[in-house]
């Protein structure tokens, strides 16, 4: 084994490496996104207007703190197709909530959607971790868990917007310097997730459990308490987004978030984040849900029919992993030519 | 004669055949307590829902067991639907024609897949994720939100034409044909102990010489194919084409599948299992539908089987793992199944 005869500063070129290949990789989805607004606006100036861009960020919100939840499991080498279920019932919940106590102050509000959303992450996070069973499996299980428990729930009832108090749908359309309310949480989401997962031991232990599972274990981590802690997670941030949700359409029944699920891990896989984890970041992931909404904004104003929109989503998919596959092989060629130079 | 009642247990004990007692249990609790399950029409419409279910399980199994998945199975069939309404819109008339199209089609789109997977060693998952979303997405560029509905009633009363004497649709017999070739295939052909050895372990499979990269291609073309038989039937039973025609259905496939113990990291698991769990959640979601039980309840059923068929077997794998060393005894490597 040669490997073990190296100097001790071979890993940190390596990190450096790796590290500029994952930040290459986000450049690359921002490139493509400024591609595409720029292609737009072209065509059409007012894509690039005040009310359009607060449109794309507020249609990006849910999608993107779904994504950075998203991002966080997959780091872990699960997957965690729940969240839209998980939506749902956080929504409706929120609506049923206001309706019973109208006056009650948003936080309160804010913190019980968001519990709502934790306790599932609980019930998964339990089941995975402790039952020792795939994420894959749990999760297809408790979409259907959740989503049957909210139609229940709901039994065929809608909430609309004239149930719910004025102030709370305020908070759906009012705007801080120019930017939607609704944008800062998923920004305050992401950058606490992006510190935390990119500079607390904990956060730098997600990766490593991601990438070699078997050896995070013989590391010393905690592997089963991460895994929970990343599906807790994943699913209060699925109880915000279904509190914002509420907020912003006002109008609610058991379908809300249906099959978002698949969108939020097109979204992550398109921001770089590898499906079998360890590499990734939750600002790629973010991204990642920013060009998936852009494009379905960016299509009818292209004058391409917008029936498009799913077809291009799931094309970027494949160019996006094929790309991740390609880069990875440049990354590992250029690595094992620096070892052998040295 | 010890060893026949070892193997007897073995037998009732097995996940097989709890499953197939399910389904004997429920038809005949549910023919005793709920009207109408004891009718031969209650059984016509489980057979109808269980056709398109069985057909793409059969091949899933086989792709799940070499520890792949494929999720773009309901838009391969979405796709289908649409192309055989645009096909006959535009003037064929021919059924065989028409078919044997459609068959190409999803021959081809699998055959996609199994390219990004086994050609660019890309992870299935995310390959068939991207054949989700861009499969259901060519089917609406095609017929956006109309629906071609208009089809000769021959063809439609064809499909679902019931065996004579019987209320069974005879494509059942198609399933079970296409159910005993992929049972040999995989139960008593070198090809099936190659999955299982490619589930357990690819890169020993490698090593052992199976060619890991082909069978798994062909096993992604085999299931293009399957769904787009399954779209065929889909079309004709409910004599409508349209975009969102099966959507989600592959998460239903995946349950089945994995209700019926095939495990998702592959190597375990057999058809025995599979199509007794889509004959028994069938049989349950329509027992149910009878009793009114609202069908969200049933949504709960399902994923709490789904959740409990992985969770029990672990769970008491560790409760005997922590009796056995509480007893002292060293733990045996459990037989595979």
């Amino acid at each position: 084994m040669t490997v073990l005869a190296r100097p001790a500063t071979r890993p940190a070129s390596r990190i450096r490496v790796a590290r500029r290949g994952l930040v290459v990789r986000e450049m690359g989805i921002l490139l493509a996104l400024v591609l595409l607004v720029g292609a737009t606006t072209v065509t059409n100036p007012r894509f690039l207007s005040a009310q359009s861009i607060k449109d794309l960020l507020l249609g990006s919100t849910i999608l993107a703190i779904l994504a950075v939840g998203q991002a966080t499991v997959i780091i872990t080498r699960n997957v965690d197709l729940s969240v839209g279920s998980i939506l749902g019932l956080s929504a409706f919940g929120t609506g049923s909530l206001l309706v019973a106590v109208p006056h009650l102050p948003i936080p309160v509000v804010i913190v019980v959607g968001t519990a709502i959303g934790a306790v599932c992450g609980v019930v998964n996070g339990a089941l995975i971790a402790a039952a020792r069973v795939p994420a894959l499996v749990v999760t297809l299980g408790t979409l259907y868990v959740f989503r049957g428990i909210d139609y229940s729930w709901a039994t065929s009832r809608q909430i609309n917007a004239a149930d719910l108090p004025a102030g709370f749908l305020r908070m759906g359309t009012a705007t801080l310097l120019g930017v939607p309310v609704l944008t800062l949480f998923a920004v305050a989401v992401l950058l606490v997730a992006g510190f935390y997962l990119h500079s607390y031991r904990s956060g730098r232990e997600m990766y490593a459990i991601g990438s070699a599972p078997a050896a995070a274990v013989l590391a010393g981590i905690p592997v089963g308490r991460r895994v929970f802690a990343a599906f807790v997670a994943s699913g209060a941030l699925a109880g915000l987004a279904g509190v914002l949700y509420a907020a912003r359409f006002g109008t609610l029944d058991a379908n809300a978030g249906l099959g978002i699920e698949l969108n939020v891990v097109a979204a992550v896989v398109v921001g770089g984040v590898a499906i079998f984890g360890g590499s990734g970041s939750v600002y790629g992931a973010a991204l990642g849900a920013v060009l998936l909404t852009t494009i379905g904004a960016a299509l009818p104003v292209l004058g391409i029919n917008p029936f498009w929109q799913r077809a291009a989503v799931g094309a970027l998919i494949l160019a996006a992993i094929g790309l991740d596959r390609a880069l990875a092989a440049r990354v590992a060629r250029s690595l094992r030519g620096r070892n052998n130079h040295a | 004669m010890p060893e026949r009642t070892a193997r007897l247990r073995g037998l009732i004990g097995s996940w097989d055949a709890i499953l197939v007692l399910a389904v004997i249990a429920v038809a005949v609790v549910g023919a005793v307590t709920i009207d109408g399950v004891a009718s031969p029409r209650f059984w016509r419409f489980v057979t109808l829902e269980a056709i398109p279910i069985a057909l793409i399980a059969l091949p899933m199994t086989l792709v799940i067991i070499t520890g792949e998945i494929d999720l773009s199975v309901a838009s391969v069939l979405g796709l289908t639907c649409v192309v055989m309404g645009q096909l006959w819109v535009s003037g064929v008339t021919s059924l065989p024609l028409i078919i044997a199209a459609c068959l190409l089609l999803g021959v081809l789109l699998g055959a996609v897949n199994g390219l990004f997977v086994t050609g660019f060693g890309l992870p299935s998952l995310a390959v068939t994720i991207g054949g989700l979303a861009l499969y259901r997405g060519l089917a609406y560029v095609v017929l956006g939100d109309r629906a071609v509905a208009d089809y000769p009633t021959s063809w439609t009363s064809t499909a679902i034409k019931p065996i004579p004497g019987t209320t069974i649709p005879w494509m059942i017999l198609v399933v079970a044909t296409l159910a005993v070739g992929f049972g040999i295939l995989l139960h008593a052909h070198p090809i099936g102990r190659s999955l299982y050895a490619i589930g357990n372990n690819a890169e020993a499979a490698h090593f052992a010489g199976i060619n890991v990269r082909r069978i798994k291609f062909w096993l992604f073309v085999a299931t293009g194919g399957m769904s787009a038989l399954a779209g065929v039937f889909w079309t004709l039973r409910f004599a409508s084409a349209r975009a969102d025609n099966g959507t989600g259905l592959e998460l239903a496939v995946i349950a089945a599948v994995l209700l019926g113990g095939v495990s998702i990291f592959g190597g375990r698991g057999g058809l025995v299992g599979v199509l007794a769990a889509v004959a028994l959640l069938g049989t349950l979601r329509n027992a149910l539908q009878l009793a009114y039980v609202p069908a969200n309840t049933l949504t709960i059923i399902t994923g709490s089987l789904l959740i409990a068929s992985v969770v029990g077997p672990n769970v008491a794998g560790m409760l005997r793992g922590r009796l056995r060393r509480r007893r002292g005894l060293a733990p045996t490597v459990s037989p595979s199944p």
